[in-house]
C-alpha cells in the first residue's frame, strides 16, 4: 500500500497563522489518488485549517500545495473555485445544505454550478440519493430530514461530480454510533468505487478506522505515520 | 397579573442591551431606523406651524392696509415705495421710507428707521453683497449699510430684504403713505382646492411610507430575537411570557427610537436654515412640531412596536427546540385584503366631480386623506398575497434564479415587508404625478409671450426723466451678451374732437419707433425714417382701442396736440415679443411732429446671449444706471404659479428621501439575512460557487418583490389617480413618462441596496465562516 | 507482564533500594494487589543479570542487606525500547498502557508519542476488523464491532489519561 504511486494532492511545511494563535505551524500532507486519509489530532489542534488549506479555501501563509502537479498558491481565486467545483467534493459536520432547496435539488447543486441542465443534473442525482439509500425523501427540504439522512445527502452532493478528492470535515461529527457508521460505509465504499481520495477529518478512532492511513496533527504540525515507519 | 406583565417586559427590554455586541447592534439598529421615521413625522408635523410662522411674518410687515383711504400727512406717517429688483432667480424686496414726522412706523426687525441713503439688509442680503458675486447687485443698491433686519422682519432666513431711508420719494406717483404696518387679515391667499387636495395627497404619500418604514425598522433582527426566545422557552419560560418579553424588546427599542428621533430631529433643525426646498428656507425656531401631534408619535411609536410585535408573533410559534413559522401552513386569504381599496373606493366614489378646479375650499380633506390612505395601504395588505402566489409558481431557471426563488418561497413575509413601503411611495407618487399633470395644465399661464424673439423686457416711465429711445437703445446694446435690442416709446392720446361719454374717451395709441423696432411690431412693407403707419388692430389699450385714426386726424397728447401725418400708410397688425398686438398709430422718430411730443413710457426688448455669464444681472444695473426707477423683466412663454412650484419640487425631493429611507431599511435586511446565511454561503464557496452567482441571488431576490410590488404600485396609483382626477372635473390620462420616472427611482434604490450588500457578500463569503460558532 | 520495565522505569527517576522499589510500584500501579518480595527479588536479580541494573551502594546493617539499585546505559535504553513500541492491541491492555504513561512522564518524556504509536497500532488492527466487518456477514459485523468498540475504548482512554496526566505532569514528576 506504501507506493501507489505519485501523489495527488501534497501540502508542504504550511504555516497559517489566526492573530497570534498559530492554527498551522509546519504541517505537511500527501494524498495519493483513490487513497483514504484519516486527519487525527485533539481538539483545537488544525485539522480543519489543515483540511482547508489542502482544499484551496483558505490560503496558508506559507508553504506550498500542489494538486496534480499545479500549485494552488499560484492559482487566482477563480481558477481555485472552478479547481474546487470540477475536482473536489466536501461534506461538513453540519449546517451544509442549503434549507430552501429540496434535497435533489441540493445534490445537484454542483453539477448546475458547473453548467449542466438541471434536468440532467437531477437525474444523476437522483441516482445518487439512491446509491446511498435516500431516495426516498428527494423531494424534502433539509429541515424536514434526519440528521444522518442529512448527510448522507450532503455525501451524495458531495461526490455527485466524481470529484478526484473528498474533503470530510467531521462528517459524522453529529450522528449516533449506527448513522455514523452508514454514512461511513456508503461514503468510503462511494469513493473506493469512483476511486476518489478522502481527506477525512475526524476524532473518532473508529471512523478513522475506514482509512488506509491516518496523519496526525498536535499543535498545527503533522506527525505523517507513514514518514515516520 | 400587571406585575407579572412588568416584570417580563423589563426582562425583555433588558434583553436588548444584554445581548452582547450582536444584540446591542440590532437594539441600535432598530432605534436608529424608528428615530428616522419619527425624525421625518415630527418634521412633518412642523409644516403647518412653519406656514404660519411664515404668513405670521409677511403679514407683519404687509403695510396695505392702511393703503385703502389716503392718509393725510401727519407726525405718524411714514411715505414708502416698494422698491423690487432680481438678483440671478431670487427677488429682492426693499422698501425706501422716508418718515413725515418723528412718529413714524418702523418695520418689524428694525429698530429705527434709516436716515437718507442708509439702509439695513437682511442677513443673507448683507451676505450676498460681501462676497464678489454681490458686486453685480451693489451698483443698484447705492445706499450705506447700517444695520441689518432680524428675524422677526423676514419670512424666511434666505430672504434678500432691505430698507432704505430717503428724503426724495414724498410726492412722487409710486409711493404709499402709511401709519402702521402689519395687516392680520393679509398675507399669502388661500390655497386653491385642488392644490389643497394636492398637498393632502402628497402628505398621506410621504408620511404613509414612513410609517411602513417604522414599523419595518420594529422588526429588524426578528428572526434572531425568536432564536433568543426559544432558548428562553428552553429553559421554562411558557409562550405568553415569551410574547411579553418579546413585546419588552421591542418597547425598549421603539423607546429608544423615539428619544433618537427626538435627538436627530433636534440636530437636524440646526442645519434646517441651510436648507433650501423649492426656493423656500425655514427659520429653526418656525420648526416646532404641534405639540398634540407629537404626543402622539412619542406614544403611538411604541405602542405600534408593541403591537406590531404581538402581531407578528401570531404568525410563529416559539417552541424550546425553535421557531415555527406559520406561514407555510396557513394561506394568506386575499378577500379582506382587498376590503381596503374597496373601502377607500367608497370613501372616495362619492367625491367625484365635487371638488371645484377653481373657486371654493376643499371641504372634505379628511374623506380624501382617509380614501386615499385606504388606497394606498392596500398595496402594503395585497403585496403579501401577490409574492406568495407568483413566487410560488417560479421555477426553473438558472442555480441564481434558483436560489432566489426557493428562498422566497420559503417566507416571503420579510421581503413584502420591506417592499411594501416602497411600493406605497410609488403609488402614491404616480398618483400624484397623474394629479400634477392635470393641475400643471390649469396652473399653468400662457404668457403669449414669444421668447424667441426677445428675452428681456426694460421700461422707463416718464417720471423717470427725460431719456431719449436712441440713448437707451445705444445703452443695453452695450452690454456685453446683449444681441439686439430697439426701443419704442408708447403715447396715449385723445381725440380733442370728439366728445366725453360715459364710458371715458376713445384712447389712440401712438408708437415712436425706429424702422427695425417697428417691424418687430407690425407688418410693414418698406420704412424709412420719417414714415408714419396706422394699424387696424385692437392695440394695447384693448376694448377701450379707438376706430384706427386716419391721416390728419388730431391727437391730443398730454399738452400737446399731434396731427397723424398725411403720408400715414396703412399696415397690417403683428405681434410684438410680448405677445401684444399693435394698433393705431406706428410712427418713425423723423415723422412730422413726433420730435415736440412729451416725454412718455419707454420700453425696449432685447435678445440676449444666455449663455454669458450674468447678463441679466449686467442689463438690471445698466438700466439702474440710466434711471433707478425703470424695470426689467425676464420673458416667459408660460407662467406656473410659484406655490405649484414649489409644491412639485418638494414633492419630488420628499419621494426621494422615502425610497431612500426605505431603502435602508431594504439594506438593513438584507445583512441580516447575509449575515445569517454566512455559514452556508462559507459552505457554498468551499464547493467553488462563482461570486456572481451568489450576486445574483442576492439581485433577483430582491429585484422580484420590487417588480411585483412595482408593478401593484402602479396600478394602484393610477386607479387613486384616476379617482383624484375625477374628482376635480379633469379627464383621466395616464402619464406614462411620469409614472417610469418614478419607478425608475425606485429601480435605482434597488440595484443602489444591492450595490451596497455586494461587500458585505463578498466579505461574508470568506472561509473563515466555515468554523462552527 | 512487565513488572522488570515499571523498575527500569521507577530506577530511571532515581536509584532506590529494593523495598523502595516495591513501594513505590505498589502505589502507583499496584492496584490493591501488592507485588511478593520474592517476586521484587527475581525481578531485580534477572535485571542485575542482564545488566539493566546495578548495585549503587549496600548500607551495613542487622536485618536483610539494604541494597540501593540504580539503572545503567543499557537499562535506559531498554526503557526506551519498551515505551516506543506500541503493545499488540488486546482487550486487557490498560495495566501496560497506564505503566508506560506513567513511566514516560516519570522519566521527563511526552505521553504524546506513546499515544500516536499505540494508536497507529492500535488503528492497523481497527482497520483490519473493519475490512472484515464491511465485506462478512451478521455474526462477523457483531464480533467486529465488539472488537472495535473496545479498541476505541483503550484509545480513548489513553488519550483522556495522556491529556490528564500531562496536565499533571509537574506534580507527577515531583
Ligand atoms: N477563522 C479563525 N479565526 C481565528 N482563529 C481560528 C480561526 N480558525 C481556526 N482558528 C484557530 O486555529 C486553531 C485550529 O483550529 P481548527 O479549527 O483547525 O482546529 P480543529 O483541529 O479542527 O479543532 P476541532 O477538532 O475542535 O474542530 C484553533 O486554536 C482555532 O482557535
Ligand atoms: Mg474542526
Amino acid at each position: 500500500m506504501n507506493d501507489r504511486g505519485v501523489p495527488l494532492l501534497v501540502g508542504r511545511d504550511l504555516h497559517k497563522s489566526y492573530g497570534p494563535t498559530a492554527a498551522l505551524d509546519g504541517a505537511s500532507i500527501h494524498v495519493r489518488a483513490g487513497e483514504i486519509v484519516a486527519v487525527m489530532g485533539p481538539s483545537g489542534s488544525g485539522k480543519s485549517t489543515l483540511l482547508h488549506c489542502a482544499a484551496g479555501i483558505v490560503p496558508p501563509d506559507s508553504g506550498r500545495i500542489s494538486y496534480d502537479g499545479r500549485e494552488l498558491n499560484a492559482m487566482s481565486d477563480v481558477e481555485r473555485s472552478a479547481l474546487r467545483r470540477r475536482e473536489f467534493g466536501f461534506v461538513f459536520q453540519f449546517g451544509q445544505l442549503v434549507p430552501e432547496l429540496t434535497c435533489l435539488e441540493n445534490v445537484a447543486l454542483p453539477l448546475r454550478l458547473d453548467g449542466v441542465k438541471r434536468r440532467e443534473a437531477e437525474r444523476r442525482a437522483a441516482g445518487w440519493l439512491d446509491r446511498l439509500e435516500v431516495a426516498d425523501i428527494a423531494h424534502q427540504r433539509p429541515g424536514e430530514v434526519s440528521g444522518g439522512q442529512g448527510q448522507r445527502v450532503a455525501v451524495a452532493r458531495a461526490l455527485v461530480n466524481r470529484p478526484r478528492v473528498l474533503f470530510a470535515d467531521e462528517p459524522t461529527g453529529a450522528l449516533d454510533s449506527l448513522n455514523g457508521e452508514r454514512v461511513m460505509r456508503l461514503l468510503t465504499q462511494a469513493a473506493r468505487e469512483s476511486d476518489t481520495a478522502v481527506v477525512l477529518v475526524t476524532h473518532e478512532t473508529r471512523v478513522a478506522a475506514y482509512s488506509d492511513r491516518e496523519v496526525v496533527v498536535r499543535d498545527g504540525r503533522t506527525r505523517d505515520a507513514e514518514l515516520v515507519a | 397579573m400587571t406585575g407579572r406583565w412588568t416584570a417580563d417586559l423589563i426582562f425583555g427590554a433588558r434583553l436588548g442591551w444584554a445581548g452582547g455586541r450582536d444584540g446591542w447592534i440590532r437594539t441600535a439598529m432598530t432605534a436608529v431606523g424608528v428615530g428616522l421615521g419619527v425624525a421625518m413625522l415630527l418634521t412633518a408635523a412642523s409644516v403647518p406651524a412653519m406656514f404660519q410662522g411664515r404668513h405670521d411674518r409677511g403679514a407683519a410687515r404687509d403695510f396695505s392696509a392702511s393703503i385703502g383711504a389716503p392718509l393725510a400727512k401727519s407726525d405718524r406717517t411714514l411715505t414708502v415705495r416698494r422698491y423690487e429688483t432680481w438678483f440671478r432667480n431670487s427677488s429682492v424686496y426693499g422698501l425706501e421710507l422716508q418718515p413725515d414726522g418723528p412718529g413714524a412706523p418702523v418695520p418689524p426687525g428694525v429698530d429705527r428707521l434709516p436716515r437718507p441713503g442708509e439702509m439695513v439688509a437682511s442677513p443673507a442680503l448683507a451676505r450676498l453683497l460681501a462676497t464678489p458675486d454681490g458686486a453685480l447687485l451693489a451698483p443698484r443698491l447705492p445706499y450705506r449699510m447700517v444695520g441689518s433686519i432680524g428675524a422677526d422682519g423676514l419670512i424666511g432666513p434666505d430672504e434678500y430684504v432691505f430698507y432704505a431711508g430717503s428724503d426724495r420719494i414724498a410726492g412722487r406717483e409710486d409711493v404709499y403713505r402709511i401709519d402702521r404696518f402689519g395687516n392680520p387679515g393679509g398675507g399669502p391667499e388661500e390655497l386653491s382646492p385642488m392644490l389643497a387636495l394636492l398637498v393632502v395627497i402628497i402628505f398621506v404619500v410621504l408620511l404613509l411610507p414612513i410609517g411602513v418604514f417604522i414599523a419595518a425598522a420594529i422588526r429588524f433582527g426578528d428572526e434572531h430575537r425568536d432564536r433568543r426566545l426559544a432558548a428562553i422557552r428552553l429553559v421554562g419560560a411558557d409562550s405568553r411570557m415569551a410574547r411579553r418579553i418579546a413585546a419588552g424588546e421591542a418597547l425598549n427599542s421603539a423607546v429608544l427610537g423615539v428619544l433618537t428621533g427626538a435627538v436627530f430631529f433636534g440636530v437636524g433643525i440646526q442645519f434646517v436654515e441651510r436648507i433650501t426646498v423649492g426656493g423656500i428656507t425655514v427659520f429653526t425656531s418656525d420648526v416646532s412640531p404641534d405639540p398634540v401631534f407629537a404626543a402622539l408619535v412619542a406614544l403611538a411609536v411604541p405602542a405600534a412596536a408593541v403591537g406590531i410585535t404581538l402581531l407578528a408573533l401570531r404568525r410563529v410559534a416559539i417552541e424550546p427546540l425553535g421557531v415555527v413559522r406559520r406561514a407555510g401552513a396557513t394561506r394568506r386569504r386575499l378577500w379582506w385584503r382587498l376590503m381596503l381599496p374597496v373601502l377607500g373606493l367608497a370613501l372616495l366614489y362619492p367625491l367625484i366631480g365635487q371638488v371645484g378646479a377653481t373657486g371654493g375650499r376643499l371641504a372634505n380633506a379628511y374623506q380624501v386623506a382617509a380614501g386615499a390612505i385606504l388606497l394606498l395601504i392596500s398595496v402594503v395588505a395585497v403585496l403579501p398575497w401577490l409574492i406568495e402566489g407568483v413566487v410560488r409558481r417560479l421555477r426553473g431557471g438558472g442555480v441564481a434564479w434558483q436560489l432566489a426563488t426557493r428562498r422566497l418561497q420559503m417566507g416571503s413575509g420579510t421581503a413584502a415587508r420591506v417592499v411594501s413601503g416602497i411600493a406605497v411611495a410609488v403609488a402614491g407618487g404616480i398618483a400624484l404625478q397623474m394629479l400634477f399633470s392635470a393641475a400643471a395644465a390649469a396652473n399653468t399661464v400662457e404668457t403669449g409671450q414669444d421668447t424667441a424673439r426677445a428675452q428681456v423686457q426694460a421700461g422707463f416711465g416718464p417720471g423717470d426723466g427725460p431719456m431719449d429711445a436712441a440713448t437707451i437703445t445705444a445703452t443695453f446694446r452695450a452690454v456685453p451678451g446683449v444681441r439686439s435690442a430697439f426701443t419704442v416709446t408708447q403715447f396715449y392720446g385723445v381725440d380733442p374732437a370728439a366728445q366725453p361719454s360715459a364710458s371715458g374717451q376713445p384712447v389712440i395709441s401712438v408708437l415712436i419707433g425706429g424702422c427695425g423696432a417697428l417691424a418687430e411690431i407690425a407688418v410693414i412693407d418698406h420704412c424709412a425714417d420719417g414714415d408714419a403707419f396706422v394699424v387696424n388692430g385692437r392695440g394695447e389699450a384693448g376694448a377701450q382701442g379707438a376706430a384706427t385714426p386716419g391721416p390728419g386726424q388730431r391727437v391730443r397728447i398730454g399738452d400737446v396736440e399731434w396731427t397723424v401725418p398725411a403720408a400715414v400708410r396703412p399696415a397690417l397688425p403683428g405681434r410684438d415679443p410680448l405677445g401684444r398686438e399693435a394698433g393705431g398709430v406706428l410712427a418713425t422718430p423723423g415723422a412730422p411732429g413726433v420730435a415736440a411730443l412729451p416725454a412718455a413710457n419707454v420700453q425696449t426688448l432685447m435678445r440676449v446671449d444666455p449663455a454669458v455669464p450674468d447678463v441679466y444681472e449686467h442689463i438690471r444695473n445698466a438700466s439702474f444706471r440710466l434711471s433707478p426707477d425703470g424695470y426689467v423683466n425676464l420673458l416667459q412663454s408660460t407662467r406656473e404659479s410659484d406655490r405649484f412650484t414649489t409644491i412639485r419640487k418638494s414633492l419630488f425631493v420628499g419621494l426621494v428621501i422615502t425610497l431612500l429611507l426605505i431603502g435602508v431599511s431594504l439594506l438593513v435586511s438584507m445583512l441580516e439575512q447575509l449575515q445569517e446565511r454566512r455559514r452556508l454561503l462559507a459552505v457554498l464557496v468551499a464547493f467553488g460557487t462563482r461570486r456572481a452567482t451568489l450576486g445574483w441571488s442576492v439581485l433577483w431576490q430582491t429585484a422580484v418583490p420590487v417588480l411585483l410590488g412595482l408593478g401593484l404600485a402602479a396600478v394602484a396609483g393610477a386607479g387613486l389617480g384616476a379617482v383624484l382626477l375625477g374628482m376635480i372635473g379633469e379627464p383621466v390620462r395616464f402619464d406614462w413618462a411620469s409614472m417610469a420616472g418614478v419607478a425608475g427611482v425606485a429601480a435605482a434604490v434597488v440595484l443602489l441596496v444591492t450595490a451596497l450588500s455586494l461587500p458585505a457578500l463578498w466579505r461574508l463569503m470568506r472561509p473563515e465562516a466555515l468554523r462552527t460558532e | 507482564m512487565s513488572i522488570g520495565q515499571a523498575f527500569l522505569g521507577l530506577l530511571e527517576s532515581q536509584p532506590r533500594h529494593g523495598y523502595d522499589l516495591k513501594r513505590a510500584y505498589d502505589e502507583r500501579f499496584g492496584q490493591g494487589r501488592p507485588l511478593h518480595y520474592g517476586q521484587v527479588y527475581a525481578t531485580l536479580s534477572r535485571l542485575l543479570k542482564n545488566g539493566l541494573v546495578e548495585v549503587d551502594s549496600v548500607e551495613p546493617g542487622d536485618g536483610p542487606e539494604r541494597k540501593r539499585y540504580a539503572i545503567t546505559a543499557a537499562g535506559v535504553t531498554d526503557v526506551e525500547r519498551w515505551l516506543g513500541q506500541p503493545e499488540k492491541p488486546d482487550l486487557h491492555l490498560q495495566n501496560t498502557l497506564y505503566m508506560k504513561v506513567v513511566l514516560a512522564l516519570l522519566t521527563g518524556r511526552g505521553a504524546a508519542d506513546i499515544l500516536d504509536s499505540q494508536r497507529s497500532e492500535h488503528l492497523r488492527l481497527m482497520r483490519e476488523l473493519t475490512r472484515r466487518k464491511t465485506d462478512g456477514d451478521l455474526a462477523d459485523q457483531l464480533i467486529c464491532d465488539y472488537g472495535l468498540f473496545h479498541l476505541e475504548a483503550d484509545l480513548r482512554w489513553l488519550e483522556l489519561t495522556a491529556a490528564r496526566l500531562d496536565d499533571l505532569a509537574g506534580k507527577v514528576r515531583r
